[in-house]
């Protein structure tokens, strides 16, 4: 295994086609072409490698500093483990994560934990992702202890307190243990161990969808003022579009492991091109009556197809109520720029915008 | 605020009132506190606390040298008698005439002492293997669980039997050694298994995510959570330790010297007059099924406490 | 007269050496033929239990079912165990949460769909085969002929729920129950599910009583819509007119604490103070009061009742929202 530590600091080891460019307006995160293949084993001694999940399968986005990324997608279209290969807690096939100028596909060991600092996760599973042994205070100075930032008893309790208190808890949550909390106490204690080692990226996965509807708004609303507060960079995964909206600067939509659109959120919300992204806003139910009565609805038929054996050309073409034969299910259709910052994989998301393509109303209903 | 009375917990009411003092309630404090209440735990740890004790007193209790063939001259081979309760030996003697209710007494201590030893060998070599196996995963997984596999496929005693045989002199010391590597390969599998659960876990998946060293990753927070089987495994197993033990004494590869009682050992020695004498045998058989009992109730008392569907 | 009464459903759960919880207490609406009738609320609320407790699944021991749930005016808390079985299936039916769960494993999904028809409408083997593949079609299930031979780990998550609503309908039910029928799925196949849930109310006039946690679920499906808080009813009203202006404080909380896609990125939503444990109870005064941001001092001294305070729409609380909301905020209608 080659340990590349130290080299990407040298800032020319990371080709960039923008040429040398400020730290200021250099995205924080970088993805190029990254791909996460998983190798399906079969073999009673010997494990033979009989195919591959393609997970994720060649995506390139930007996170600029400060701003909310937000991943939306179904189950099984590998937006979880994208935000984990981010955070290196899984590894890349190929391509590359560019963390602020260093590239982090290939480091590992040692540099690689000390470089977990910089970014963080939070959970989806308040009660599973927190030990059940540790008491709040232990799982708070765990961190600090792991980046050498466990600075003198005095110190670190300020510190704790101050984390507790940003994201809302009393101080007396210390000495208590994770089951002893509601769900959405647990996320802040989940938050607050994120931020205790001063991350500038939190990778966060469904972060509320655990969550009553009531309490949710709390913990998105903590999310938001601790960004305001420390100028973090999130990475929000979720597969509830509402929230992705609510907090997003900027929407990529996976499917099949591929990104099929991004733009920033008031346009994706407003003008979807792909026509998967049309028929998942479609399908988002409303709180309004007015609205749910009088929306137009896009039916899929069937299910997401296998990541194992994803069909030929358009990953979506099996589904798609405008798919064109001999083309949609020969070429796979590279993400184009439509309009500024809005990115599309689809050979005909003019035509479908412009309603110059027959066959989307065979899939619409009322 | 609003006055009226609290259900549940209320943390943020807590740092209204300036925090109550108290400290959380952790998972062993909340095991422990059912535990209490626990009939079957109670019954077990009674029994177990009365079989220590005794281990530790029995010096005292015992009112003779059980190595002394005190009734010696009531023994006689040719009509087959043994020695008959009476006045200062409320048990009467064993076949070779020495005191039995001394012998029982002292015996625990024996008892206690190969059960321990071997459960604890057992479960140390175990416990490395499992955490070898289950905390690096890979090849190291592959080689260790394929010997282990090899040792689980021969049935236990058999096993205790043929590891027995293979020392020249019998003694107590090669009973322990029998006994703790038939339990190493059941403890190992046991805790490699806990500890691949917790490796794909969540909470490990967020230490790691923490930056935690991965040595910190196993002892912190793999182990503590994968003990909990292992704990209550091992107090089953020093029933089974305790049996073990008996059986290998009663095929005869126990301790080749007798003169310090043991019960399995006592137990195997009687088997010649179980039809003429059938108390020579009760009594050891009788002391060793109750003490694997309250081994056994604490076990699966304690199974029940720390299963963590069953908290608050 | 409605379908289906329920009217004051209570249950409790008495267990040995812990305290009685009171799951559901004093719940009453009606159901009526070809209407769709929303039990909302979160964890904990009791709609779940609501449901159980209707259907007669509840477990017999430890659980006390109090009040009078009548279907066509017989009623069937009081009915004889063998006699609620053969109503159960035949008249009403039920689509859980979980479809892998609710499935047999080791049966194939046609014999568990035509056993239910040869049980409970005396349908020989072979007519039963048939009208199940008819069923899996009216569901929307391709290749109906195949499916009906496979096992349910075989089906996708969506075609689990709809071989599971299959089932359900296999006896023509008059009333379906549907617990969070659409929470494990995809919004795709969300979407897919409501549009047939929707179609059979339409088409076939059964009463459904939908029960989820999801307020854009309720808008787009339920005729009228009963909100639960603590195991009582604390708002039940016609869906527009509940969404135009709710009047409990919980209502309009849960309401303003949702992201919606078609609101703006950015404004910061109003959540609800606390959780679901910062309850008191009912017999104190208002469940909801201790997080409350209505809540006046006779909030936590005196319990409110459910009154009526128009035609259709019921209220249990001291301190409403005011109307004036409604006139105002809806342009069109």
């Amino acid at each position: 295994m080659t340990e590349t530590t130290g080299e990407p600091n040298s800032g020319s080891a990371v080709p960039d086609g923008a040429g040398a460019q400020e730290p200021a307006d250099r995205p924080l995160v970088e993805l190029r072409d990254l791909r996460v293949h998983f190798p399906i084993k079969r073999g009673v001694l010997l494990d033979r490698t009989v195919g591959w999940v393609y997970a994720v399968d060649g995506v390139s986005l930007r996170i600029d500093r400060g701003s909310t990324y937000g991943l939306v997608g179904e189950s099984g279209c590998g937006k979880s483990t994208l935000g984990k290969t981010v955070l290196r807690l899984e590894k890349p096939s190929s391509g590359s994560i560019v963390l602020d100028g260093t590239d982090m596909s290939r480091v590992s060991g040692e540099p690689l934990r000390r470089m977990r600092r910089r970014m963080q996760m939070v959970f989806q599973d308040t009660l599973s992702s927190l030990d059940p042994r540790q008491s709040v205070e232990s799982l708070l100075v765990e961190g600090l202890r792991a980046h050498g930032m466990d600075e003198g008893r005095g110190r670190t309790e300020r510190r704790l307190r101050e984390l507790l208190s940003a994201v809302g808890l009393p101080a007396s949550a210390l000495r208590r243990y994770p089951h002893e909390f509601s769900g959405g106490q647990r996320q802040r204690v989940g938050i607050a161990r994120a931020l205790a080692v001063e991350p500038e990226l939190v990778v966060a996965d469904e972060p509320v969808s655990a969550l009553d509807v009531s309490v949710q708004a709390q913990v998105l609303n903590v999310l938001r003022d601790l960004q305001d507060e420390y100028g973090l960079t999130y990475l929000v995964i979720a597969h509830d579009l509402a929230v992705v909206r609510h907090v997003a600067d900027r929407v990529g939509v996976m499917y099949l492991g591929g990104l099929v659109e991004e733009a920033d959120s008031d346009e994706l919300y407003e003008r979807p091109l792909h026509p998967y992204t049309r028929a998942l806003l479609s399908a988002v139910p409303v709180p309004d009556p007015e609205v749910e009565d009088s929306r137009e609805r896009i039916l899929l038929s069937g299910d997401l197809p296998s990541p194992a054996d994803p069909p030929a050309g358009c990953p979506f073409q099996t589904r798609c109520p405008w798919r064109q034969p001999g083309v949609c299910d020969v070429e796979r259709p590279e993400p184009r720029e439509l309009g500024e910052g809005h990115r599309v994989a689809c050979h005909y998301a003019e035509s479908i915008r412009d309603g110059a393509l027959p066959g989307g109303s065979a899939g619409t209903v009322e | 605020m609003v006055p009226g009375t609290q259900r549940g917990k209320r943390i943020d009411e807590l740092a209204e009132s300036g925090s109550d003092g108290s400290a959380g309630i952790s998972l062993a404090a909340s095991a422990w506190r059912r535990l209490r209440r626990s009939p079957t735990f109670l019954l077990g740890a009674g029994i177990i606390a009365a079989f220590v004790l005794l281990a530790l007193v029995s010096p005292l209790l015992a009112q003779h040298d059980p190595a002394l063939r005190l009734l010696e001259d009531q023994v006689s081979r040719a009509d087959n008698s043994i020695p008959e309760p009476q006045g200062d030996f409320p048990l009467g003697g064993d076949q070779y005439g020495r005191p039995l209710l001394s012998r029982l007494l002292l015996g625990s201590q024996q008892t206690l002492l190969v059960a321990l030893t071997a459960t604890v060998l057992g479960l140390g070599g175990g416990l490395t293997l499992g955490i070898l196996a289950g905390a690096f995963g890979g090849w190291v997984d592959t080689v260790v669980m394929r010997v282990v596999d090899v040792l689980l496929s021969v049935p236990s005693l058999l096993l205790a039997v043929s590891i027995g045989a293979l020392f020249q002199q019998q003694s107590r010391f090669t009973v322990i050694i029998a006994v703790a590597t038939v339990q190493i390969p059941i403890f190992g599998r046991l805790l490699r298994g806990t500890m691949l659960a917790q490796r794909a876990s969540d909470h490990v998946l967020a230490a790691r995510a923490l930056g935690v060293k991965q040595r910190s990753v196993v002892f912190r927070h793999m182990l503590p959570n994968a003990l909990g089987p292992v704990v209550v495994q091992a107090t089953l197993m020093l029933a089974v330790a305790i049996i073990d033990a008996a059986a290998l004494s009663f095929l005869g590869l126990g301790a080749a010297d007798t003169s310090t009682p043991e019960w399995g050992q006592m137990l195997g020695s009687a088997q010649n007059f179980f039809d003429t004498h059938p108390h020579l045998a009760f009594w050891p058989a009788g002391c060793i099924i109750v003490v694997a009992l309250g081994f056994t109730l604490v076990g699966e008392s304690l199974r029940d406490a720390l299963d963590p569907k069953k908290r608050r | 007269m409605a379908l289906l009464q329920v009217r004051d459903l209570s249950v409790r759960f008495v267990r040995k050496q812990e305290p009685t919880v009171s799951a559901v207490d004093g719940v009453s609406f009606d159901v009526q033929a070809g209407r769709t009738v929303g039990l909302v609320g979160e964890s904990g609320c009791g709609k779940s239990v609501t449901s159980l407790a209707i259907m007669g699944l509840l477990p017999g021991r430890g659980t006390e079912v109090s009040g009078s749930v009548r279907l066509d005016g017989d009623e069937l808390l009081r009915l004889p165990r063998r006699e609620l079985d053969r109503r159960r299936g035949r008249d009403m039916s039920m689509v859980f949460q979980d479809p892998l769960t609710s499935l047999n494993p080791v049966v194939p999904i046609g014999v568990q769909i035509s056993e239910v028809m040869e049980r409970h409408r005396g349908m020989s083997r072979r007519v039963a085969r048939g009208e199940a593949a008819k069923l899996l079609e009216r569901v929307g299930i391709p290749d109906p002929g195949r499916r009906l031979k496979e096992y349910s780990h075989q089906l996708s998550g969506g075609m689990r729920q709809r071989a599971l609503i299959a089932m359900a309908l296999a006896c023509e039910p008059r009333v379906l129950v549907a617990d969070e029928p659409t929470t494990a799925l995809d919004v795709t196949i969300q979407a897919q599910i409501l549009n047939l849930l929707r179609e059979l109310v339409a088409e076939t006039g059964t009463a459904l009583i939908m029960i989820t946690h999801d307020l854009g679920v309720v808008a787009g499906t339920c005729d009228e819509v009963n909100v639960l808080y603590a195991g009582r009813i604390v708002e039940s009203a016609e869906r527009h007119e509940l969404f135009a202006g709710p009047r409990h404080p919980y209502t309009a909380g849960l309401m303003a604490s949702v992201p919606r896609l078609d609101t703006p990125r950015g404004n910061r939503l109003a959540p609800i103070s606390g959780s679901v444990e910062d309850n008191i109870p009912w017999e104190d005064g208002c469940a909801f009061s201790p997080r409350c941001s209505r809540a006046l001092p006779r909030c936590s001294e005196r319990t409110p009742e459910i009154e009526p305070i128009e035609a259709g729409r019921w209220l249990r609380c001291h301190n409403p929202i005011e109307e004036h909301a409604r006139n105002t905020e809806r342009p069109h209608d």
